[in-house]
């Protein structure tokens, strides 16, 4: 199963709706809920990534029997240095998104901890894609 | 200890959720951060001062089902419709995040950590 979502620069009142999405598409596939709860919290850090930093991208989302995949693909300054920014604490978040409850340079490491696979690549001044994988069993 | 001895300690106004003041609550996690929130492995209930439509997208991915906004923040009509889609309970005190918790603790909510 494929599915797509567009992200929009700024747009935090949607950040969130692709992950609202998939969480309801898993529950319906009797995907077991902490399976889904991994899966959402990293989806979800990845939109408010795109959301805060690049200037819009793109989510997709392909859901096979044993396993979903994820790719956010946003088109922005993209991240000089990768391993500086997978270093919790590390943020580069303007002020609006620290008001939202996020940019405490905690979104990398969270996606880290909760996928089983993930590759983040970058281009500075292109942008940035996030790749990530969970099992489901 | 259930949502209506909360609601009472607190003085607590109830945004959403009223027939649901029976639900049993263990826990408290306090935080104004929302990806301090989504690292959380257990759902207890959440106080905050970070009222906005993340605070109900947080707990919704992070599977947490009450919510407590301290110092008299409003939930808007977005969140609470986005809240009641999720089946919260969705509450707010006038009191600090630091007194919230500390009434809290006293009525024997525990922390996760």
């Amino acid at each position: 199963m494929h599915q797509e979502y567009t992200v929009v620069e700024g747009d935090f009142v949607n950040a969130g709706t692709a992950s609202s999405s998939v969480k309801k598409t898993l529950k319906q596939l009797n995907v077991n809920p902490q399976v889904i709860k991994r899966v959402v919290v990293a989806l979800y850090e990845a939109e408010v990534n795109a959301i805060a930093h690049a200037y819009g991208g793109k989510v997709s989302v392909d859901i096979d029997s044993d396993k979903i995949r994820m790719v956010v693909a946003d088109k922005g300054p993209g991240i000089p240095d990768i391993a500086l920014a997978m270093k919790e604490g590390y943020s580069t978040a303007r002020p609006e998104v620290r008001d939202m409850g996020f940019g405490a340079g905690m979104g990398l490491p969270n996606m880290q901890k909760n996928v089983d696979k993930l590759n983040v690549t970058s281009e500075v001044g292109v942008g940035t894609t996030v790749e990530m994988e969970v099992n489901f069993v | 200890m259930t949502l209506r001895d909360i609601v009472k300690s607190l003085d607590a106004t109830v945004y959403l959720g009223e027939n649901q003041l029976d639900r049993e609550v263990e826990k408290a996690f306090a935080s104004d951060l929302m990806s301090d929130v989504l690292t959380l492995k257990e759902t207890p209930i959440l106080v905050t001062g970070l009222c906005n439509i993340q605070t109900i997208r947080t707990c919704d991915m992070a599977t947490l089902d009450e919510v407590i906004f301290v110092r008299n923040k409003k939930p808007s009509d977005d969140m609470l419709e986005l809240a009641e889609e999720n089946d919260m309970v969705v509450l707010g005190c006038q009191y600090s995040m630091f007194k919230t918790c500390g009434l809290l603790y006293q009525l024997g909510l525990k922390p996760l950590y």
